[in-house]
């Protein structure tokens, strides 16, 4: 690696490919509009729990592609279902859907 | 007594059959909740259980509702149901009007045609019992036949598509056509020999098969017609024919007052043994008719769920709009039975909405919840409270920086535990304003307000409230001359039975134009439903552009609908015809003149208490 004087702390390093990508192929295959996702915000700037917490469609899709497994598990709990998301989605990704295939990992994954 | 061993097939049957029934229906009562027995047995002797007896006769034998839908295939049911049933008990009359000994055994009217070839004895009885059995073997094999073709070609008798029947419901069926042609086989062939029958199975014997070796053909016909009969009886109780015995237990059950909970109960056994899977329900889908995903209907989820238990994808691929329950000529609650299969399935914990806390708004006497989809929909919302400051309504905005759910996406999918958490969130603000009324623009929040949260204030749909500011001459409206057209919502028109309200509305300010016969509680769904999370975005708009298709004609200029999520699906999905709230309409032809007159307040509660 170059040196360049200074480096990032090891703690903040993510390495992507070491990822556990377990969960995010796991719903890829269930329901492929997870992979159309453009992270682009609409599901969170319309969020209804988004309103109350700190709650985001789009960090629960960044996470599962970052492997953080146990971390969307958990977010994915405030999720109200209310459907606003999957009609503001420019994507036309299935959020509802899978904010419930998140869920259902909950009892499959054991995390 | 007489007797011939081709009867045993037939006893057995009829014994095995009526052991199970009585054995099923003490079973299914004994195990009623104590409370239902209770209101069962309050009930019993009262106008409720003539009431039950003549729908029994009129659903049972004359399949009344389904004449409603389609005249030929309401024959056909009746013909069978109404046919076989006056055979039957005509059967009866005969044999016991003919002297007879002491026993009188179940298979003697049954096989009387075989045991007494001369029916003189009847007297003047003779004609007119041998002309009716006749007339009603006619009227019965005529069923088979349309039955029959039915298979063949369905759309004759109105379906496009039939039910696919499993392994013993066609084991059942095919027995059941072959008892009325071989009845008519062993009664010809028995006029052929002995000049017995009327005009139909007489000339049929005497003039048709006459040259046949009848001799040969005199026991092999009744042995044949006796094992079909057996065979039915003992495939029955297994087979979809247990609907007879379970929809007369149902009927009676429902008259009382026995209604599906909200988990699955003895009463659910009955409702699913009372699905004949006629396939009415098929057609009356629209995954069915829009997106031919034709395997999750009703007829096959509560089969499923009878054997053993209905897969995920069968559980879950549906829009839960209530077409099916509108359409079901049993009067299933499909619905409320899926719901309940799928809170089988929890996937939320009780401390899931643990981050909401503490929200106020200020006292006022109407309390206005937007919900989700308003606020998905501003204009709705800005047209809404433009109309209610017209009007001078006291009223507060609980949901003004944003609502929490109500709730009813979460139900629609099972999800109690999740649901019931924000439902007290809910009432807590509810009570807290103190108001007296509630008003929702969305027809989603409104049936969850109604049905789940147990309120002590009275739940308008806006539509509702709106009519009474109008009538109570608060607001005033001008006259267009806009055609416009009215979708009924699914929660709305079905959820709610309000559909008379949003109509009257509209009348008093635009033109009403409405086409075909999908109005009211047989309106179509928009698509865009929260009950099913597993069909794209792509079948959604399939949906919504086939609904405007069918409820707009080429000089509608407004699609109006009374629901926000309606209008977001058909505005994504479209842009051939305008879609708009009926708030919307009416706060564009609005005649007020702002803050008219200050006695707003004692009119207010007029409204309140009306």
């Amino acid at each position: 690696m170059v040196n360049f004087g200074f480096a990032p702390l090891e703690i903040k390093i993510h390495d992507l490919d070491k990822s556990n990508l377990q969960l995010s192929s796991w719903i890829a295959e269930r329901d492929e509009t997870f992979t159309q996702c453009i992270a682009c915000g609409c599901c969170t700037a319309t969020c209804t729990a988004g309103k109350f917490t700190k709650f985001s469609f789009r960090e629960l899709c960044h996470s599962i592609r970052r492997g953080e497994i146990a971390k969307a598990i958990a977010e994915s709990e405030k999720c109200m279902l209310c459907g606003k998301c999957t009609l503001v989605c420019p994507r036309n990704v299935n959020t509802r859907n899978i904010v419930k295939l998140i869920r259902k990992a909950n009892q499959k994954f054991k995390v | 007594m007489k007797y011939h061993p081709f009867v045993i097939p037939f006893s057995i049957g009829l014994a095995f059959v009526m052991l199970y029934i009585v054995g099923m229906w003490a079973y299914w009562i004994i195990r009623l909740s104590r409370r239902e027995q209770k209101i069962v047995w309050k009930r019993l002797f009262s106008f409720r259980t003539i009431a039950a007896i003549w729908e029994s006769m009129m659903e049972g034998l004359f399949h009344r509702k389904i004449f409603r839908k389609h005249a030929l295939l309401g024959y056909m049911h009746m013909s069978l149901a109404f046919g076989w049933f006056m055979l039957i008990v005509l059967g009866n009359f005969e044999s016991r009007l003919y002297p007879h000994s002491n026993i009188n055994p179940p298979y003697y009217p049954i096989f009387f045609e075989f045991f007494r070839h001369d029916l003189s004895p009847l007297r003047e009885y003779e004609e007119i019992f041998t002309f009716l059995m006749d007339f009603f073997l006619l009227l019965v094999i005529s069923g088979v036949m349309l039955a029959f073709f039915k298979r063949i070609k369905s759309r004759i008798l109105g379906m496009r598509r039939t039910t696919k029947h499993i392994r013993i419901d066609r084991i059942a069926l095919t027995s059941l056509w072959f008892i009325f042609p071989l009845r008519i086989l062993a009664e010809s062939v028995t006029a052929g020999l002995y000049n017995t029958g009327h005009f139909f199975t007489n000339f049929l014997g005497q003039n048709v098969i006459y040259n046949l070796p009848l001799d040969q053909l005199y026991y092999p016909a009744w042995w044949a017609y006796s094992i079909a009969l057996g065979l039915f009886f003992v495939t029955l109780p297994f087979s979809r024919y247990m609907h007879i015995p379970s929809e007369i237990l149902l009927i009676f059950l429902r008259k009382y007052g026995v209604k599906e909970k909200e988990h699955h109960s003895t009463f659910t056994k009955i409702e699913l043994n009372a699905c004949s899977r006629c396939g009415i329900c098929i057609d009356t889908c629209q995954l069915s008719t829009n997106l031919n995903i034709s395997n999750t209907q009703p007829a096959y989820f509560l089969r499923d769920l009878r054997y053993s238990q209905p897969n995920e994808q069968l559980r879950e691929t549906c829009m839960m709009c209530m077409r099916c329950v509108e359409a079901c000529p049993v009067g299933i609650e499909v619905v409320k039975i899926r719901e309940n299969e799928r809170k089988e399935h929890q996937l939320y914990s009780e401390n899931s909405y643990n981050y909401l806390n503490g929200y106020s708004y200020p006292k006022a006497k109407v309390a206005f919840f937007a919900g989700c989809m308003g606020h998905l929909t501003p204009s709705v919302i800005k047209s809404t409270l433009k109309l209610f400051e017209a009007a001078g309504v006291d009223y507060t905005f609980i949901d003004k920086d944003g609502s929490i759910c109500c709730g009813r996406p979460l139900q629609l999918g099972g999800q109690a535990i999740a649901a019931k958490q924000l439902i007290d969130k809910n009432n807590a603000l509810i009570h807290a304003t103190g108001a007296e009324l509630l008003v929702t623009t969305c027809p989603i929040c409104a049936r969850e307000f109604r049905h789940n949260y147990h309120l002590n204030i009275p739940v308008l749909h806006h539509s509702q409230y709106l009519l009474e500011l109008v009538n109570s001459n608060r607001l005033k409206l001008k006259k267009t001359d806009l055609n416009v057209a009215y979708h009924d919502p699914c929660e709305l028109s079905r959820g709610l039975s309000i559909t008379e309200e949003p109509r009257e509305l509209l009348s008093k300010t635009v033109n009403l134009v409405e086409s075909g016969k999908q109005i009211g509680k047989n309106s179509l769904c928009c698509g865009g439903s929260l009950g099913a999370t597993n069909i794209s975005a792509e079948q959604r708009r399939t949906i919504a552009v086939a609904t405007v298709n069918q409820i707009t004609q080429a000089d509608t200029n407004i699609l109006a609908t009374a629901c926000p999520l309606c209008k977001k699906t058909f505005c994504s999905a479209q842009d051939t015809v305008a879609i708009q709230d009926i708030a919307e309409i009416l706060a564009n032809n609005l005649a007020n003149i702002k803050n008219q007159n200050p006695t707003k307040k004692s009119a207010e509660r007029e409204v309140i208490t009306a």
